[in-house]
């Protein structure tokens, strides 16, 4: 965690842990810092007002909450959902879930670099439709979607937009205003703030129901005792990043680019997952043919760099990703895939030693594998 | 998730390579579901004189397959046919639950290998072959 949020938070650990419910003193020092925390959330996103933000524990609850909280109590209006075919799990299994109550759902293809196709996305909107979800910036490969053309399509059909910008917030700007979203799902840890925190931005006017009914906190819609040192926490990461947004984003940007070539260029038969600009500063998402991505893992990680894979060796379902399936990738292509993630503690030597590392690991697993091409056998 | 053992053979895995004289060569998996591999054996005597993989896949796809080389290495072909799939995990001090089926082929690899060689052997001749088995 950044050392500035872990400042921030203290005090509300140590001596101030009051319950926001309370009217005593401590219970309204404690519900200040809240609303305080709640504004730089919705300050990060250009929400019109602060009340908009609902804090949760999480990503995948605020993706629930949207998902469910939008189809429950909309079901006089449809019961049609549409989301993509490159959305995180904590869309994708809601969704499915959906599917076995009565409704139907569709997952929207995308194209190689996994940008929704938005002839698609027009055809299977229908009147009964109630909800779209999708993406803002893919976590695995990168791809920014384009929101706000998403959502003039949306509106058209009167239908909701629901935006999980967990891996975009903090890294891009992100404006539900101008770009017309009518929920968003943001995390926490994700810009550097605690974990098990999350925010769903709900617009005024969104017809809505809670998932979880208890003491009527969050307006009613996520009653539980708030968090309070993590929503400070939260408040405090969103407000760092907006405030170095411009220049830490910059900064990334140039070092992905330069990682990228370093890892691409000197190796035959490499590729980049996603699109080359249009894409998050900090991902990082290659593959390399004939060889497997977590035996690639664990080599950089003897050598002190951590990456990930989408390997189906890697996951717990033993299937490759279905993001690096939906862009078209083959499933021996997508067990080759290794994605790093670029952080503010990254710097040029650091990628510069890490893509120095992937010859030589490139070249040992390929020796051993029974797919090299003979002319790679050198 | 692995043991050192593991890891020890994942990063100095033994006799890799190919023979391009073997007596018999068994391919095991598919490349689709990210673990492939071919086991090269030469037998002298009835005995597995010589041995070596090839293998695509994650680190413990990578361990078995060497770690079947070192326990086949010198035994008979019938002791060969004995070592199972729980002897190379064992020997390796476990895999992780998840990767005993998907990456856990050597021993599968081996057995096939052998086969071929003791069915020509029954035809009265000893030739390459190669026996490519699906597991699972």
């Amino acid at each position: 965690m950044e050392s500035r949020v872990i400042e921030a938070m203290l005090p509300y650990m140590k001596s101030s842990y009051g319950n926001p419910s309370s009217l005593h003193v401590f219970g309204q020092e404690a519900k200040r810092a809240v609303e305080e925390a709640r504004a730089k959330v919705a300050g990060l996103i250009n929400a019109e007002k602060k009340e908009s933000i609902i804090f949760t524990s999480g990503a995948t609850e605020s993706n629930n909450l949207a998902i469910k909280g939008v189809v429950n109590r909309n079901k006089d209006r449809g019961n049609r959902v549409l989301t993509s075919s490159v959305e995180h799990m904590s869309v994708v299994n809601p969704c499915k879930f959906l599917t076995t109550k009565g409704f139907e759902v569709v997952f929207v293809p995308v194209d190689k670099y996994g940008f929704l196709n938005l002839e698609s996305l027009q055809k299977e909107l229908t009147d009964k439709t109630v909800l779209v979800s999708i993406v803002y910036a893919n976590g695995e490969i990168g791809t920014i979607e384009p929101i706000k053309e998403i959502s003039k399509i949306v509106h058209a059909k009167n239908a909701y937009l629901h935006v999980d910008a967990t891996a975009a917030c903090g890294q891009i700007p992100v404006d539900v205003k101008n770009e017309g979203i009518d929920l968003l799902t943001i995390s926490s840890n994700d810009m550097y703030g605690p974990r098990g925190l999350g925010a769903l931005y709900i617009k005024e006017g969104v017809r809505f129901e809670p998932l979880l009914h208890g003491g009527g906190q969050e307006r009613g819609l996520r009653s539980g005792t708030e968090n309070v040192a993590a929503i400070v926490g939260f408040g405090e990461a969103a407000e760092i990043a907006k405030k170095e947004m411009q220049t830490e984003s910059a900064r990334l940007t140039r070092l992905r680019d330069m990682f990228i070539d370093g890892l691409l260029k000197p190796i035959p038969y490499s590729f980049l997952n996603g699109h080359p600009t249009t894409r998050l500063p900090d991902n990082v998402s290659v593959r390399y043919s004939f060889i497997e991505g977590e035996s690639m893992l664990l080599s950089l990680d003897m050598m002190g760099v951590y990456a990930s894979s989408g390997s189906a060796c890697t996951a717990k379902t033993l299937e490759p990703s279905h993001v690096l399936l939906a862009i078209g990738l083959k499933h021996e292509e997508a067990h080759g895939s290794l994605m790093f993630t670029l952080g503010r503690n990254n710097t040029e030597e650091d990628v510069d030693y890490a893509a120095s590392l992937m010859p030589d690991i490139v070249k040992r697993l390929r020796g051993m594998s029974p797919l090299t091409p003979k002319e790679l056998k050198t | 998730m692995y043991t050192e053992k593991v890891m020890e053979h994942f990063k100095n895995p033994r006799n890799v390579g190919e023979i391009p004289d073997a007596d018999g060569v068994g391919t095991v998996g598919n490349p689709v579901c990210g673990d492939l591999m071919t086991i090269y054996i030469k037998v002298k005597d009835n005995r597995l004189v010589d041995i070596k993989f090839k293998t695509f896949g994650c680190g413990s796809a990578i361990a078995t397959s060497s770690m079947i080389t070192e326990l086949a290495k010198g035994k008979t072909l019938e002791e060969g046919l004995k070592i199972t799939r729980a002897n190379v995990a064992d020997e390796l001090g476990g895999l992780p639950a998840i990767k005993m089926h998907c990456s856990n082929l050597a021993a599968d690899a081996l057995h096939a290998a052998i086969k071929i060689i003791i069915r020509s052997m029954e035809k009265g001749e000893m030739s390459k072959n190669e026996a490519t088995v699906c597991p699972l």
